[in-house]
């Protein structure tokens, strides 16, 4: 089971998500994350929308997306060279030593501190999947209090 | 001139060449329902269930190869169509369903009457719209037919607000439809076909599964053409019934479940099946590991999503079923021109004749009314001269194996969805599409009576729609499937209550007419069959008769009990 990333340009109209989530949970399908916002275009957005699967089930969500009436294009990046991004808060405990522990993986990481108080931090993370599971992993240690993580977005690179 | 929304609503359908309009008026549709009078071109039926006016349009469009048009209210009449909805979304019927919805400001508040109907169809729709601004009222109803009958056909579902329906503005009929984002492919790719043309002057042992697609896109004739050309035996799915003659000694019977030894056998050991418009249901293929074992496979379909979806294909062919098949004729006709097809498969040809002939559908007789027998009796009373709508069950696998259907559009069935209640409502509107027509309904006890309302319907404009019930006072099917599978557990499958059904067909001013002797048989079917009324005509079947072949759920095709 591959990891997929698909890019779907729709009609930025009514209902057209719960079309493309409505076909993947009713057709058993896993979603594991999804963005959507406007794209350049008035009138289109752009949904990233990363899922598993082995080929023929890719293979079968592709075609199924394509069939939405509203859907304009789908693309699916994995094997195409394009550049995939997520992003993350996290707020962190950061108390006595431990806040400058924090610090430094924040730099190393190029990571922002967002928010402070005596007690919390709030980082700004951005990288691809690997990396912020990486974070999370080397920051655990100090008590992570909560995520918010968005989907992966991607671009197919320029030739 | 300003025109209100309900004006340019009725417009536009008489614009997409709408005759007939099945509904049933209520709250939310009353602006529309207040303007059809001035619209007598557009002739309303009133139906007396809305499952019903989904279903009548449905058996409209697919007699007529047309797209289906329905009117119905807000809330439980929207949901009543969703049954009818799936049936036709299931066997790509182009169908238009109107639905009236609350007016837009009260849209969210739970309104009376208010359903999410765009929501709840969402999954059984091939596209559904919710109009909130008039003046893309006319453009939406373009739209909706475009979608309901290019491509592979489906059932679109347009909601239409009251307060919609009132507003008024200039009514503007678009030239152009305007939607980048649905380009159906129907030009098959031209490598694709050369592969196909080449594959199947390589077969020994091909076999042609017809689907359901070529009645929807009018290729039976090119079918039956490179059958005959290329001696290729033929066999269907339940929804391909008809795309080949019957009566032809290429035609092999029905595969699947409920399929004839000889399609079974055939397509078990062909080494190639060309598949045209159909998508390998479950109840075609059997165990999919074990389906076609032998065979390369190539699968013409105009739904990209068809192909490869249960079955891996050699080669796929997206496209229409008629332009594929012309153009794999073309190229048999050329650069094959020189084969010796009846030689090449004469072989095979003898091979299948055997077991058509050694197993062909039969049934034994015991002095008890055979339901396959009144089946057998239907089709030599009218020689295939009628449209036969079913309902589902025993009664619908007995039209099919023993109705020797030779023309497209000649059966309206339920075939994916699989609903009980169809048939009736299906062959009223059939009778509309085709007023000269000689429509028969083959029913059982039980699916008529889920929406045997209809009768109503059929005597109040006068259709001569008889019904035949195939009365084995049970569920006939899931009995059989107790019997076999579940230890003759009968649980709820026995339906001794029932009405008498020829009181209740005089009771709504139709004929009502019983056979409970064989003797009886031909002359009253020859009677009832002949009047201008609807009639039904209960003949008292053999109770406990079980449909055969039938490969149970999860063996191989060529594991069939036979008897």
């Amino acid at each position: 089971m591959q990891r997929h990333v698909l890019s779907v340009l729709v009609e930025n109209e009514p209902g057209v998500l719960s079309r493309v989530v409505g076909l993947f949970s009713g057709r058993g399908f896993n979603i594991h994350s999804l963005n959507v916002a406007p794209a350049l275009e008035d009138g289109v957005s752009h949904m990233t929308i990363t899922t598993f699967g082995d080929s023929a089930i890719v293979e079968q969500i592709m075609k199924q997306l394509h069939k939405i009436v509203t859907v304009i294009k789908v693309v699916d990046f994995t094997d195409i060279p394009s550049v995939e991004r997520e992003m993350m808060f996290m707020k962190m405990q950061a108390e006595g030593p431990a806040r400058d522990e924090i610090l430094r993986t924040v730099e190393i990481f190029r990571c922002k501190v967002v928010d402070v108080s005596p007690t919390e931090m709030t980082i700004e993370a951005t990288g691809n999947h690997e990396k912020l599971e990486a974070i999370i992993n080397l920051l655990q240690r100090f008590g992570i209090k909560e995520i918010a993580r968005a989907g992966s977005v991607a671009m197919r690179r320029s030739k | 001139m300003e025109c209100t929304g309900a004006q340019i609503l009725l417009e536009s359908l008489k614009r997409e060449g709408v005759e007939v309009l099945f509904g049933y008026p209520g709250g939310a549709v009353l602006d529309i329902y207040d303007e059809l009078p001035k619209h007598p071109e557009l002739r309303h039926v009133l139906v007396r269930h809305e499952q019903g006016a989904v279903h009548a349009a449905d058996g409209y469009a697919r007699a007529s190869g047309k797209v289906g048009a329905c009117l119905v209210t807000s809330g439980p009449g929207a949901t009543n169509t969703v049954t009818g909805i799936a049936t036709a979304y299931c066997d790509s019927i182009p169908l238009v369903v109107i639905t009236g919805q609350v007016p837009t400001p009260l849209i969210g508040n739970d309104a009376f009457q208010e359903v999410d109907i765009v929501g709840i169809t969402r999954s059984c729709t091939k596209h559904n719209i919710l109009v909130k601004d008039v003046r893309k009222l006319s453009m939406t109803i373009r739209r909706a037919f475009y979608l309901a009958r290019s491509g592979r056909p489906g059932p679109v579902l347009v909601d239409l607000p009251k307060d919609v329906m009132q507003a008024k503005t200039e009514f503007i009929w678009p030239d152009e439809i305007g939607m980048r984002s649905y380009n159906p492919t129907c030009k098959p790719n031209v490598n694709q076909i050369r592969r196909t043309a080449e594959e199947l002057a390589s077969a020994r042992r091909p076999v042609l599964l017809a689907g359901g697609g070529v009645i929807m896109s009018n290729a039976a004739t090119e079918l039956a053409s490179l059958a005959r050309k290329l001696r290729i035996p033929v066999t269907s799915t339940l929804m391909g019934l008809g795309a080949f003659p019957a009566t032809e000694p290429l035609w092999l019977g029905m595969i699947g479940m409920h399929g004839s030894y000889a399609a079974n056998l055939a397509i078990n050991n062909a080494d190639l099946l060309v598949c045209a418009g159909a998508r390998f249901d479950d109840r075609v293929t059997g165990k999919l590991s074990a389906f076609a074992p032998k065979a390369r496979i190539v699968h013409i379909d105009i739904d990209p999503t068809s192909i490869r979806k249960n079955v891996e294909v050699d080669v796929p062919v997206v496209g229409d079923c008629r332009l594929s098949l012309q153009g794999v004729m073309e190229i048999c006709d050329t650069r094959f021109a020189g084969e010796d097809w009846a030689d090449k498969h004469a072989d095979w040809l003898d091979e299948v004749g055997e077991w058509k002939e050694s197993k062909p559908p039969a049934y034994q007789k015991n002095g008890n009314i055979k339901p396959q027998h009144v089946v057998e009796a239907l089709f030599a009373i009218t020689g295939g001269d009628a449209i036969i709508a079913t309902e589902v069950g025993q009664h619908q696998m007995w039209t099919a194996q023993f109705y020797a259907f030779t023309k497209p559009r000649t059966l309206l069935t339920s075939g994916g969805l699989g609903t009980m209640g169809f048939g009736f409502p299906a062959a009223i509107g059939a009778q509309f599409a085709f007023p000269d027509k000689k429509v028969i309904v083959v029913a059982g006890d039980g699916s008529l009576q889920m929406n045997i309302q209809e009768l109503a319907t059929a005597v109040a404009n006068r259709l001569p729609v008889k019904v035949v019930i195939l009365n084995n006072r049970h569920l006939g099917m899931v009995r059989q499937w107790q019997e076999l599978f579940y230890n003759g557990n009968y649980s709820s499958t026995n339906m001794e209550a029932q009405p008498d059904f020829v009181k209740l067909a005089e009771a709504y001013g139709a004929e009502g007419y019983r056979i409970e002797k064989q003797e009886d048989m031909l002359p009253v079917l020859k009677k009832a069959l002949a009047t201008s009324s609807p009639a039904f005509i209960d003949v008292m079947v053999e109770r406990e008769e079980n449909v055969y072949p039938i490969v149970p759920v999860g063996a191989a095709l060529d594991e069939m009990l036979l008897v």
